[in-house]
């Protein structure tokens, strides 16, 4: 019998564009020139650089991809977005990595930095008071991964911040956060995710 | 004029001397800002990085309610984030039929529904530059910065938003420069005013954003510089908290303050620095304001080239004879 296309499981490639949003459509038309990796201020940190991670993912390598640390060390400043001669959309493919690796686990598993988790923790304070908290994020982030630091942050850089009245000691809150969180429930149902 | 004004969570606190500098200049260059009510947070870089529906709707909401509160009026943000998320959630509503379904699926159960291209979403220097522009600047300076060497940086979003129009070179900016210059200071070359400070790399890895942090320090250092400019609060916290730390790991000596462009100019209208939030810098700002002078520059004589006694050699022919 003849397989038709929707039957075949979607490659990793296939995956990625649905998961831009169609962003990601062009990248089958990466040159593999390297200029992404040339401009890139943490390439050198990554484990693999934007090109060789193109490459990986039009030859399939799905682990690899997901557990390179590559999209976690995208400080999305749209360098290579901006010198990209096929206008492909980088930044926004390694957000789409960053939530399949988050999906799957994957990134996790690896046992490398824990950057998913700043960026959950980051949320978590934002889903349930509407505004960013620095120093409950900084503290709660820290005391879980790297309990030293967070004393070194809070006798150091903390303080200097904190009486130069740069750092808030309760969280603020917005008024709608009822209304926030009714927007956010839905469009997570509608994202795909609860 | 009068805009819509979105701050943005940092300007709430760690960079409120970038907010009641704002303010301070703004009466005195008319501008009038009017806070989009109940605003909340864009999400930053972070909840791209989790979910993308949720992360539009997160900003969608900030643009239901300036839309409603203000019509097509112009939305100001002074932070880099803060001004490309909500730039980019607007353009990637109006390209994507599909994002713009459900992120007004998901502002319905909050009340609120939004029509891309309704907000024009637009940076503070932009602003600054363009609406208010330089002439009106300078007719307002009364204590030129003369002597005083500044770096313009830049970082990375507000010149490159991601892949939509930018008022400036995506990496060779030169509008804070020329308002630099205008407010009667010296601008340093600096070759790296559009590369990144690392945003929240401090946090996932600090060797990495400690390197980010130094080579800006050093590039600005080494072309003479007293201090650094910025309009960005992620840029002023990781370049001005961050120094001592990239001074302990590199064994370097880093002091350049790294002040707010609203401040520099506030110092140049004459409005004092206690108005302006000076002093609330880690990095004090104090020895470099002391290099202001009351004269201006003394404008180089332009050293006229030695005219050559001789032209080029020329062929001779053999002397008769």
């Amino acid at each position: 019998m003849k397989q038709t296309l929707s039957a075949r499981a979607p490659s990793l490639f296939e995956e990625v564009v649905a998961e831009t949003s169609g962003l990601g459509e062009n990248l089958n038309t990466c040159i593999q020139c390297g200029t992404c990796g040339g401009s890139c201020p943490s390439g050198d940190d990554m484990d693999h650089t934007p090109r060789e991670i193109f490459a990986l993912i039009r030859e399939d390598m799905r682990d690899e991809v997901l557990s390179s640390n590559t999209p976690w060390y995208c400080v999305s400043c749209y360098y290579c977005m901006a010198r990209c001669p096929q206008d492909i959309h980088i930044t926004d493919i390694m957000y789409a990595l960053k939530r399949m690796a988050i999906k799957e686990g994957l990134y996790q598993k690896a046992g490398k930095d824990k950057a998913p988790e700043f960026s959950e923790t980051f949320i978590g304070f934002v889903e349930n008071n509407g505004r960013s908290f620095e120093l409950g994020l900084a503290t709660r982030y820290h005391l879980r991964h790297h309990p030293l630091d967070a004393v070194k942050m809070a006798t150091g850089m903390g303080l200097q911040l904190f009486t130069r009245g740069r750092m808030d000691l309760i969280p603020p809150k917005i008024k709608g956060i009822d209304q926030l969180k009714a927007i956010l429930k839905k469009s997570k149902e509608l994202g795909g995710e609860a | 004029m009068k805009y819509g004004y979105y701050p943005g969570c940092s300007m709430e606190k760690n960079a409120r001397s970038y907010h009641t500098s704002l303010m301070a200049i703004a009466e005195h260059l008319d501008l009038d800002f009017e806070e989009v009510e109940d605003w909340n947070c864009c999400g930053a870089t972070e909840y791209f990085a989790i979910n993308d529906i949720p992360a539009y709707a997160l900003v969608g909401r900030n643009l239901a309610i300036a839309s409603k509160q203000n019509g097509s009026q112009k939305l100001v943000a002074p932070c880099s984030a803060c001004f490309l998320n909500l730039k980019k959630t607007d353009h990637i509503m109006a390209e994507h039929k599909n994002v713009n379904e459900k992120v007004n699926i998901a502002l319905e159960e909050g009340g609120l529904s939004y029509q891309p291209g309704t907000v024009s979403v637009h940076h503070l220097l932009e602003i600054i530059v363009k609406d208010v522009g330089l002439e009106a600047i300078e007719e307002k300076v009364q204590r030129p910065l003369y002597d005083l060497r500044i770096a313009p940086y830049y970082g990375c979003m507000v010149p490159r938003p991601a892949d939509m129009e930018s008022f400036d070179d995506p990496e060779h900016p030169t509008s804070m420069d020329t308002l630099m210059e205008r407010l009667g200071a010296i601008v340093v070359d600096f070759p790296l005013k559009a590369q990144c400070c690392g945003g929240h790399m401090t946090q996932i890895s600090e060797e990495t954003a400690l390197e980010l942090i130094r080579r800006l320090l050093k590039n600005a250092d080494d072309y003479g510089a007293d201090m650094i400019s910025t309009l960005c609060p992620m840029c002023q916290l990781n370049l001005d908290a961050y120094q001592d730390a990239v001074n302990a790991h590199f064994g370097t000596d880093y002091h350049i303050p790294v002040m707010y462009f609203t401040q520099l100019i506030g110092l140049a209208f004459g409005i004092p620095e206690k108005e302006l939030g000076f002093g609330k810098e880690i990095v004090s700002a104090q020895p470099a304001l002391r290099k202001i002078s009351d004269e201006p520059p003394q404008k180089k004589k332009r050293r006229r080239r030695p005219r050559r006694r001789t032209g080029l050699p020329m062929p001779t022919m053999p002397e008769e004879g």
